[in-house]
């Protein structure tokens, strides 16, 4: 097999899923005619895996003899299903139909460097310089149809593909009959790919007809007939397989491997081992499985111990010297206003270390042969992942690759991927095509952590129960954050011993409402822990990554001052809201109402104060609202739940989100993203914490890291979208980013319908049955 | 290694494995039947599951020799070309996020739906309650349950 070439098998499993078309058409006919059709210039230097230039409009866009079109786009999707909602913009602006089109993603010799995904920004951000490269072809091949049809171009007609002289409508050439084979030899302009651009303009939005519908999602149908291979599925020639032997604790130093303890075992080919990083090598899966948890290795412990255990967390927290603190953000006098206020309220609330838990652990195909390296993987920013490898293993990364395939969901886990550089130097150093995957236990103890946070807030009201002053103070343990494949702090290179001079400062967030307070102090500091590299408590990007937290904590902290100053938790809230702000023109205030009317609406809110009146029987119903902006998209949700008052249990029955994120592209693939958002905020709120005893992480697997399941699920979900800007002078709100946003106000949602219901306020997250019946108790006592 | 012969999806294959290996790893690797993933290792998730004797069961933790009667994977679900009544209805609902789990939750409601047609929600609830999924879908697979219990019926 040469290097340069994906195996066949591969390369089919990469675009099988797209399209039933490509089926008929001859899949791999097309993806690879698509492929020869993306140019490499003469001109240019050919190494093996050039980049592809995102200011040639053939990099975007190749169409097919028989009038079909392949986008080309330089983002990876996560499970949202974000390669459907960019065809259907794609196609508008082209002017083909939706399901003439197919999309490929992500895989860094064939499609332009968008960064991969990450942040909600794939409508945001990345559809643009794909809507106007797709308005540029479609501009370019009205000029080349003006040429062929002697007709000037205001004087024809685009329809599906096919264009045609208006006042002779049976004078028409079709996309394909016009380029079918050629390049377009375009040149777009623009610094970089996030403003590139040709010169025609993009549509408005009332000109685009598949925008704004639910076509399915193309990757689907392969997702559920077994049919799509993912990377783990990756079969090469000569491949062999690999596992991981961890450090059985924190900062452990490697003193001794003895290969003699696993020389015999079928299929055994080598040990590999640097510093302390070790695995081992098999012909067969359940060889290296098998290997791996046989091989001797002595190990060292660290001097002092790594962390403190998960239950002194928050007590480590409070007395830590913070590594950085940020410039305190001040509206008005909150010291006066503190001092003359009538009522003061203060709280402190506690989110542990949570994981992403991907639902298999980290992996990655790796194959070495031919001098070049290619990388199966399912790394969220594969563009990322090639620059890192080629760093860390000291190649030029002309003759690195990343072949994006799909994975399990990890909630930015493979954004800071570490498979990828393992599979990368474990092939080099055995020379063979391997494949690597963490177990469930290395994946759970070791992934990485969104970091803990510690948030004092302190609210005064005035005599008429109105909020005067506010003090917000969080801490998160989050010094030495990882960042996006970084070859310098990926696991392995700290297993290797690589120390980065000046750790990654991390952040501790403020809370991101629009809510009116006259008088108001906000900051943030970042405590590390005692010792910080080879150490599974390193924290990175987890799902918004320090949202749900700083939101639990202040949407937790509205409802303890509404419910001091006896007031409507909405009402509360819209009050604060309808107070003056200074934010930018009121958009974003306005924009808060909208979302709050509507999810008060949708659930059918009465006015009341919280706690609800002591119900009798075992089960104590309550509601609960919070909100908050991700970005420029607003999200309001209220939680309804059940608390069974004999066990702690918290069941939450209904679950209504009102949701703005401005320009929908497709509607019921939002509606899915959304509803699944909720409950991984749900699962965050009620079960998920990494627990750890000094030296080690103890929460290990499904058992003891529990996480949502089918029992939680509510019985009911409302989901309005508020698409929508409410000036109406001001129409046409473009695409914000969905998905991180949904997850961000359950938290605070769920903890309050627990005080609604019982009248008991937990500030500590999970609120796992055992807390929240231990403070139901504290209450009766 | 010892030979075993085991009867998947209507098919049969004689291997020369070692006894111990779980019947995952022979699917997906020399069988080439990847419906069935690895999700833990532990029989916790689901995501392994394949269907023995009307059961869903755990692949991962079962070793291959034990196996005597045919084995059902995801791939074996759909008859002349036609989905399975769950497959079209887990895409008429839109189920999947990133579907890493789907094979998990599909074949378990495969086993729920094939002994109790007209399961109650606590029933599903029940039945489908050790099959996790990380993007969250429950809701949506519950949904997709109800629908396909209606045209399997």
């Amino acid at each position: 097999m040469s290097a340069a070439e994906i195996p066949k098998q591969v390369e089919a499993l990469l675009t099988t899923h797209r399209r039933g078309f490509l089926k008929s058409a001859g899949l791999l006919v097309v993806s690879f005619a698509a492929r020869a059709a993306t140019p490499t210039s003469e001109a240019e230097p050919a190494p093996p895996y050039p980049d592809p230039d995102f200011r040639r409009l053939d990099s975007w866009i190749v169409i097919h003899d028989d009038n079909t079109a392949t986008f080309y786009v330089g983002k990876t999707d996560c499970g949202q299903g974000t390669g459907t909602s960019f065809r259907q913009l794609m196609s508008d602006e082209l002017d083909i139909a939706f399901d003439r089109t197919t999309c490929i993603m992500g895989s860094t010799d064939n499609t332009v460097d968008q960064g991969g995904s990450g942040g909600s920004t794939a409508m945001e951000r990345d559809s643009w310089p794909m809507r106007r490269a797709a308005a540029e072809a479609r501009r370019v091949l009205l000029e080349m149809a003006s040429a062929r049809l002697g007709a000037p171009v205001d004087q024809l007609a685009v329809s599906n593909g096919v264009i045609s002289v208006i006042a002779s409508p049976s004078k028409r050439v079709t996309y394909g009959e016009l380029i079918a084979g050629k390049k377009f030899n375009v040149t777009l302009t623009g610094a970089n790919v996030n403003v590139v651009t040709g010169l025609a303009k993009v549509k408005p939005v009332q000109d685009l007809h598949s925008t704004g519908q639910s076509p399915q999602r193309d990757d689907i149908p392969a997702k559920v007939d077994g049919s799509l291979k993912w990377a783990v599925d990756v079969k090469l020639p000569g491949m062999v397989h690999a596992r991981n032997v961890k450090p059985p604790f924190a900062c452990a130093k490697l003193t001794g491997i003895d290969e003699a303890s696993v020389r015999s075992l079928p299929g055994f080919l080598k040990v590999v081992s640097k510093g302390n990083y070790v695995a081992v090598v098999c012909e067969r899966e359940e060889q290296a499985v098998r290997a791996a948890r046989q091989l001797k290795t002595t190990w060292e412990k660290p001097a002092t111990a790594p962390f403190p255990a998960s239950e002194n967390l928050f007590d480590y927290m409070r007395t830590a010297t913070p590594a950085s603190a940020s410039n305190p953000i001040v509206t008005g006098n909150p010291d006066a206003a503190f001092s003359s206020a009538a009522h003061i309220v203060e709280a402190e609330y506690e989110v542990p270390f949570q994981g992403h838990t991907a639902f298999a652990g980290a992996h990655a195909t790796a194959d070495p042969t031919n001098g070049q390296m290619t990388i199966y993987s399912n790394d969220m920013k594969s563009y990322g992942m090639r620059n890192g490898v080629a760093t860390f293993l000291g190649m030029p990364r002309e003759k690195v690759r990343v072949v994006w395939m799909q994975g399990p969901q990890g909630f930015g886990r493979t954004a800071a991927d570490d498979a990828g550089c393992e599979a990368a130097w474990i092939a080099r150093e055995i020379g063979r095509p391997v494949r690597v995957q963490w177990m469930r236990d290395e994946e759970t103890a070791w992934d990485t952590k969104g970091p803990a946070f510690l948030v004092k807030i302190r609210g005064g009201l005035d005599a008429s129960g109105r909020l005067v002053a506010y003090d917000y103070h969080a801490r998160s343990c989050d010094y030495n954050h990882v960042g996006y494949n970084e070859p310098d702090t990926v696991l392995i290179a700290q297993l290797m011993g690589s120390r980065r001079a000046k750790p990654a400062a991390g952040s501790a967030a403020v809370p991101s409402e629009k809510y009116a307070i006259p008088n108001r102090r906000m900051r943030g500091e970042v405590v590390g822990l005692p010792i910080v590299w080879e150490t599974p408590l390193r924290t990175g990007n987890l799902r918004d990554p320090n949202g749900p937290q700083s939101t639990f904590a202040a949407e937790s902290f509205i409802d303890e001052l509404a419910a001091a100053a006896k007031a409507d938790p909405l009402e509360f809230r819209m009050n604060l809201l309808k107070a003056a702000t200074t934010d930018d023109g009121g958009f974003r205030r306005a924009r808060s109402i909208a979302v709050f009317d509507a999810v008060a609406k949708a659930y059918g809110w009465n006015p009341r104060p919280s706690p609800k009146p002591p119900e009798k029987g075992n089960i104590a119903t309550g509601r609960g609202i919070a909100y908050s902006f991700r970005g420029q998209t607003v999200v309001a949700q209220i939680a309804e739940v059940e608390v069974n008052r004999q066990t702690g249990h918290v069941w939450a029955k209904r679950l209504v989100c009102a949701h703005d994120c401005g320009l929908v592209v497709n509607p019921q693939s939002l509606h899915r993203t959304l509803e699944c958002a909720m409950l991984h905020g749900l699962s965050r709120a009620i079960h998920e914490e990494v627990r750890f005893d000094t030296e080690k992480i103890t929460s290990v697997d499904w058992v003891s890291h529990p996480t949502l399941r089918h029992a939680d699920a509510p019985e009911q979900i409302d989901i309005v979208l508020v698409n929508g800007d409410p000036n109406p002078n001001r129409p046409d709100l473009p695409p914000y980013g969905a998905g991180e946003a949904a997850l961000k106000p359950m938290l605070a949602a769920i903890a309050n319908a627990i005080y609604d219901a019982t009248g008991v306020r937990i500030r500590r997250v999970p609120f796992r049955d055992d807390r929240v019946l231990a403070a139901l108790k504290a209450a009766r006592a | 290694m010892s030979k075993i012969t085991l009867k998947v999806n209507g098919s049969t294959h004689t291997l020369d494995v070692e006894a111990s290996t779980p019947l995952l790893y022979i699917l997906r690797n020399d069988l080439g039947l990847q419906g069935p993933r690895f999700g833990c290792g532990l029989g916790q998730c689901g995501a392994c599951t394949v269907i023995i004797n009307g059961a869903a069961v755990r692949s991962c933790i079962l070793p291959a020799s034990s196996v005597k009667t045919e084995i059902t994977t995801l791939e074996g679900l759909s008859s002349n070309g036609r989905l399975h009544p769950l497959q079209q209805a887990w895409i008429d609902e839109q189920v999947p996020q990133c579907g890493f789990c789907q094979n998990g939750q599909i074949m378990t409601a495969k086993a729920l739906l094939d002994k109790n047609p007209h399961p109650t929600d606590a029933q599903i609830r029940e039945s489908m309650n050790a099959t996790l999924c990380r993007c969250m879908t429950y809701y949506r697979v519950q949904a997709a349950i109800k629908r396909a219990a209606k045209v399997v019926a």
